[in-house]
């Protein structure tokens, strides 16, 4: 990996550079307009993308029905590529899906659309977000802005990689064992998993249904809250969305964190964990007591157990769903097929990649006959011991903090050649997804010019105490401030 | 043969229900549209898409578990059933695996006047697939999606019934049952109500279940009787020559009238169940359940029971007629406007189940008040016209809608029943027949037939004939003594 | 856990995948090094604990109403099949069931 790039802090003249609350300002006073936002988006993708490749799709046209929106500000987001948006091609990283139009929005996108918000662009990922490192695209490996040398984590490491980089104001990604939040600590950003429930998954290409939410990749915690709200609520066309959700109050004026008590998970900080990252993680902890909350460590004994139960209930959930990719009613279809076993095989063996083969063979195996009690049934069983760890800790914490990914961005190809390595990058982010919790990732510090994320992991439904504790962090911290200088791009 | 070995059979049913809207999504259920018309993202298994259970699908199914006597689960949920086929969209069905809807029921039935009980093993909810047709010009095979996601009860019995006969008789109560639950139409003819059958052969007395074989396509009654009537010669033939049977399925072959091999077990698939995790589980309510057994009819064993105490009809009859629900329905509003139950009765099982089956139609698609019957049969009584112009004014009015009265009257076809104007034409049928009158006065009765013939052809065949007979009898009489 | 080259073939036939000679040796492997990983669930004693199938305990009984409402855009819905025939859906010609089984056991085999 080259040596350490350079890193230069926010300018706030520099439209790209502004997270989304402070753009709306500009855009209430009338200081700039919608259109100009657009276009400063679209020149940076130009600019830097050659090199990021964050993007599989963008669009270029500022959409003209949002032109006369009688001032209300309208803000360009971008979107992972495995969210359903009508009319924009929607590949999932794959080569099955490379030409597929969605004939309909997402639930998400339409929450969004209703509040203003347009689709700059369809971000790239990790082919069905199958992986931790966006390199199992079919579409070229994403880079991190930080480093061109380095992954951007993954699997949504075009969302984050494209928020870091100014090359969207925020983003929505997905999270089935951390594809939201390591990418965003990877690439120092922002990065929310709701509680399982919270966001419809309607539109959301399934991996593993009983893991996958969708959630916010921001510059910072207010952005954050922001998307939030917009993404939440009760869907009916999702049948696992939770009923009458309140909406979350903005995160405000948290002065002090006096009373919030703090579990530091000492699973969360064992061998693995590089001493950077530890570090950083300790410190940001100590941020934390200073601002008045009280800290200790704590234990959650099954963390071990996690990703176990994950490679197996994921795969398995994502053998089933990959099955409906089969060459009949759209996506990609060989055209070797003399009968109907060949179309079958030669479509899925053509628009399949690797590691999508990988965890269709896994999945199918441990779902085959003789094998589920011991596989499958075990490893949901295990995850309700995982559950109950996290709930035996609420019976004394508020919150929990600890590393988002127990390395900084590591080298691209450091790891394709050897899966169970590449798995163990979401060893601290899967336990949270197998109990459908609510966690958060934002930047906490820097090692080796590599930004470091802290995660803090909460009760159900209480994303509010998540935001309002990293709110009052990044109040009193700057590392959110921090822009990565990209590849050949002129320092200003 | 018959003696030495015994026949065992279970069946498995699918029955589509009865709602307007798909299972998962709202795309509608209605038969015969044109391809792929009614479909959606969610049915054609789109990326991203999700089900959503529709309520009356539940509902049915519950209250098809409570007609077949079932234990209703309190806790239920689905499974996905995995495997590839161009009809299935998701490359899974969503059905049921460990914790069925219901289970342990039992339907009772009668097979050549006797009753006989099978039990129900388990009723379970999914959904139902696509229709393949296959292009004669290009090779390949066509799918339309119309039927996919159209909510199914499976039904599967116990293996109880213990002959070919027993099977149909089996599927006939229950097609009857499930109509009578109002949860399906259970046309067989278009796929609402399809069997497979497991059947297999033992040594009498023997406890074990033999080799078995599935035998699948039998998409009628007669074909479920005929292919495993089929089945027995076949595997006693097989077991006569000591030869091994085979775990296997088999498909009823309609033009060569035999089971062929379609797979053995050993190729068979392995579905990889497992809980849907697009579904939350469904905890039924024992009251809501209970609710639904109130408000189920009487179902047609019951109702057999009651015509026969409260029309008097035999056994025989009310069982005919009770065999369809709308049969049932249109004997008891007929008896309600002409209360002679038995004449009713012999009038639905003769013409109108004779309409009904020479042309193939089902006793839902008769369009034939039962009021207008009952008028008809009204008509025979007071005179205005025979039995036999009535059987044809019934086909006329069937097939025109008209009202038997008017038609009688449109085209004339009241009796001659004036005594006077009838004894004219008596008078002249003895003068222009010498020979028969003659006969008929030496003792010859047979003659009398001939004399009322002419009788009925001078008249076009109006003559009352039981006047036209006391008239010509009585002329008859008069003028032998006349005429010494 | 190891994981033989048939058993590869046979799960790569239920997952409709068809491999190279290259990918069987690798995923027989490597789903070899991650089952020997995840054997590590063996270890604990699950005896008794109920799987966690769903993590919203509580959500169940989740119902929509029998309405029809048809799909607006149909035509393009039907028209992203890769090959369509007068609004059908067309794929190579189906066996009578079982027989494309049947023939995919002998290619195996063969």
């Amino acid at each position: 990996m080259r040596c350490q790039q350079r890193m230069r802090k926010m300018d706030e003249g520099c439209l790209t550079d502004l997270s989304v609350h402070q753009l709306r300002v500009l855009l209430e006073r009338g200081e700039v307009a919608p259109r100009d936002v657009h276009e400063a988006y679209v020149r940076r993708i130009e600019e830097v993308d050659d090199q990021l490749n964050a993007y599989i799709t963008v669009c270029p046209d500022f959409p003209p029905e949002l032109e006369n929106r009688h001032g209300r500000p309208v803000f360009p987001v971008a979107v992972k590529d495995n969210i359903m948006t009508r009319g924009i091609r929607t590949t999932c990283g794959s080569r099955i899906l490379a030409r597929f139009i969605p004939p309909y929005d997402a639930t998400a996108i339409l929450r969004l659309k209703e509040r203003g918000l347009y689709v700059l662009g369809k971000t790239n990922m990790d082919e069905f977000a199958m992986g931790s490192s966006c390199e199992n695209s079919a579409f070229g490996p994403t880079r991190n802005p930080w480093n061109l040398d380095a992954v951007p984590g993954g699997s949504s490491g075009g969302s984050a990689a494209a928020v870091a980089a100014g090359e969207a104001p925020w983003a929505l990604g997905s999270d089935t064992g951390g594809s939201v939040r390591q990418p965003a600590a990877l690439c120092g950003v922002v990065g929310m998993k709701p509680t399982y429930g919270r966001v419809s998954r309607f539109g959301l290409v399934a991996f593993a249904s009983s893991l996958d939410q969708i959630g916010p990749i921001t510059r910072d915690v207010w952005d954050c809250w922001v998307l939030m709200r917009a993404l939440c609520g009760h869907d009916p066309l999702d049948s696992t969305s939770a009923p009458g959700q309140a909406p979350i109050p903005p995160p405000q004026s948290v002065e002090s964190l006096g009373g919030v008590r703090i579990g530091v998970p000492r699973e969360y900080l064992g061998p693995g964990v590089e001493d950077a990252v530890r570090d950083a993680v300790l410190k940001a902890v100590g941020v934390l007591e200073e601002l008045g909350a009280r800290a200790e460590e704590c234990s959650l004994p099954h963390t071990e157990y996690g990703l176990s139960a994950y490679y197996i209930i994921a795969p398995a959930e994502a053998s089933s769903n990959l099955a409906r990719y089969d060459g009949v009613r759209y996506g990609h279809r060989t055209c070797q097929a003399s009968s109907l076993l060949d179309m079958y095989e030669l479509t899925r063996q053509e628009g399949f990649g690797a590691e999508v083969k990988r965890r269709i063979m896994l999945g199918t195996y441990v779902l085959s006959a003789g094998y589920y009690d011991a596989y499958y049934l075990r490893a949901q069983k295990v995850r309700t011991l995982i559950c109950r760890d996290f709930e035996r800790a609420w019976a004394r914490y508020d919150l929990l903090a600890a590393p988002t990914s127990p390395t900084v961005a590591f080298p691209l190809g450091e790891r394709t050649a050897d899966p169970l390595a590449m798995y163990m990058a979401d060893v601290l982010t899967i336990p949270v997804n197998l109990a459908g919790l609510p966690a958060l990732s934002l930047p906490c510090g820097f090692a080796r010019g590599l930004p470091v994320g802290l995660q803090l992991i909460g009760r159900p439904f209480d994303e509010l105490t998540l935001l309002r504790v990293a709110q009052a962090f990044q109040q009193a911290t700057d590392y959110h401030l921090y822009r990565p200088v990209v590849g050949g791009e002129v320092d200003g | 043969m018959a003696d030495a070995v015994e026949v065992v059979i279970g069946l498995e049913v699918h029955v589509e229900l009865k709602t307007e809207s798909k299972i998962f999504c709202a795309c509608s259920t209605r038969f015969g549209s044109p391809p792929n018309t009614q479909v959606c993202p969610i049915c054609l298994g789109h990326p991203g898409t999700l089900p959503v259970l529709n309520l009356k699908a539940l509902e049915l199914a519950v209250r098809a578990a409570l007609a077949l006597n079932c234990k209703v689960a309190r806790y239920t949920k689905f499974d996905r059933k995995n495997y590839f086929y161009p009809d299935l969209p998701k490359g899974y069905q969503i059905s049921q695996y460990d914790a069925p809807l219901a289970e342990h029921g039992w339907l009772e039935f009668r097979v050549d006047g006797r009753m006989r009980t099978a039990r129900i093993r388990r009723v379970h909810l999914e959904e139902d697939a696509g229709k393949l047709m296959h292009d004669e010009v290009t090779g390949e095979t066509l799918v339309d999606f119309n039927r996919c996601g159209v909510p199914l009860i499976e039904v599967v019995t116990e293996p109880d019934l213990r002959s070919p006969r027993e099977a149909r008789a089996f599927m006939e109560e229950l097609r009857a049952v499930l109509q009578y639950a109002e949860v399906s139409d259970c046309r067989m003819q278009e796929g609402s109500l399809r069997c497979d059958a497991n059947i297999s052969l033992r040594p009498r007395g023997a406890t074990d279940l033999g080799t078995k074989a599935e035998i699948k396509n039998l998409n009628s009654f007669r074909a479920l009787e005929k292919a495993l009537e089929y089945e027995v010669a076949r595997q006693t033939r097989a077991l006569e020559r000591g030869e091994r049977l085979v775990l296997e399925t088999r498909g009823w072959d309609e033009g060569r009238q035999v089971t062929v091999p379609l797979r053995t077990k050993e190729e068979a698939h392995d579905y990889r169940y497992f809980p849907e995790p697009d579904l939350v589980p469904m905890t039924l309510d024992p009251e809501w359940v209970e609710q639904i057994r109130r408000s189920l009819p009487e179902l047609p064993s019951q109702r057999m029971a009651r015509f026969q105490a409260e029309y008097g009809l035999p056994a025989y009859d009310a069982g005919v007629i009770v065999a369809s629900r709308r049969l049932a329905d249109f004997f008891e509003e007929c008896v309600r406007h002409y209360p002679h139950p038995k004449t009713v009765s012999n009038w639905v099982m003769g013409q109108v189940l004779g309409y009904l089956n020479s042309r193939g139609l089902e006793p839902e698609e008769l369009n034939f008040e039962p009021e207008r019957l009952a008028e008809l049969l009204r008509m025979v009584d007071e005179g205005v016209i025979s039995v036999s112009v009535a059987r044809e004014v019934f086909e006329e009015a069937v097939s025109t809608g008209k009202s038997p009265r008017a038609l009688v009257e449109e085209k004339g076809l009241e009796q001659l029943s004036d005594t006077g104007a009838l004894a004219a034409v008596v008078r002249q049928v003895i003068e222009e027949h010498p020979s028969p009158v003659r006969d008929y006065r030496r003792g010859k009765v047979k003659a009398l037939g001939f004399l009322m013939g002419q009788v009925m052809k001078k008249t076009a065949g109006k003559a009352n004939p039981q006047l036209a007979r006391r008239l010509l009898e009585e002329a008859l009489a008069t003028e032998r003594e006349e005429t010494p | 856990m190891a994981v033989s080259p048939e058993e590869v073939r046979h799960v790569a036939w239920l997952a409709r995948l068809r491999l190279t000679a290259h990918e069987e040796r690798l995923f027989s492997e490597q789903l070899s090094n991650i089952l020997a990983h995840v054997a590590k669930l063996q270890e604990l004693d699950v005896e008794g604990i109920e799987p966690t199938f769903h993590v919203l305990k509580t959500l169940s009984n989740v119902y929509r109403p029998d309405e029809v409402r048809s799909w607006p855009e149909l035509r393009e819905v039907v028209q992203a099949a890769p090959q369509q025939r007068d609004g059908l859906f067309a794929v190579p010609r189906v066996l009578p069931e079982g027989e494309d089984e049947v023939s995919a056991k002998n290619e195996k085999d063969g």
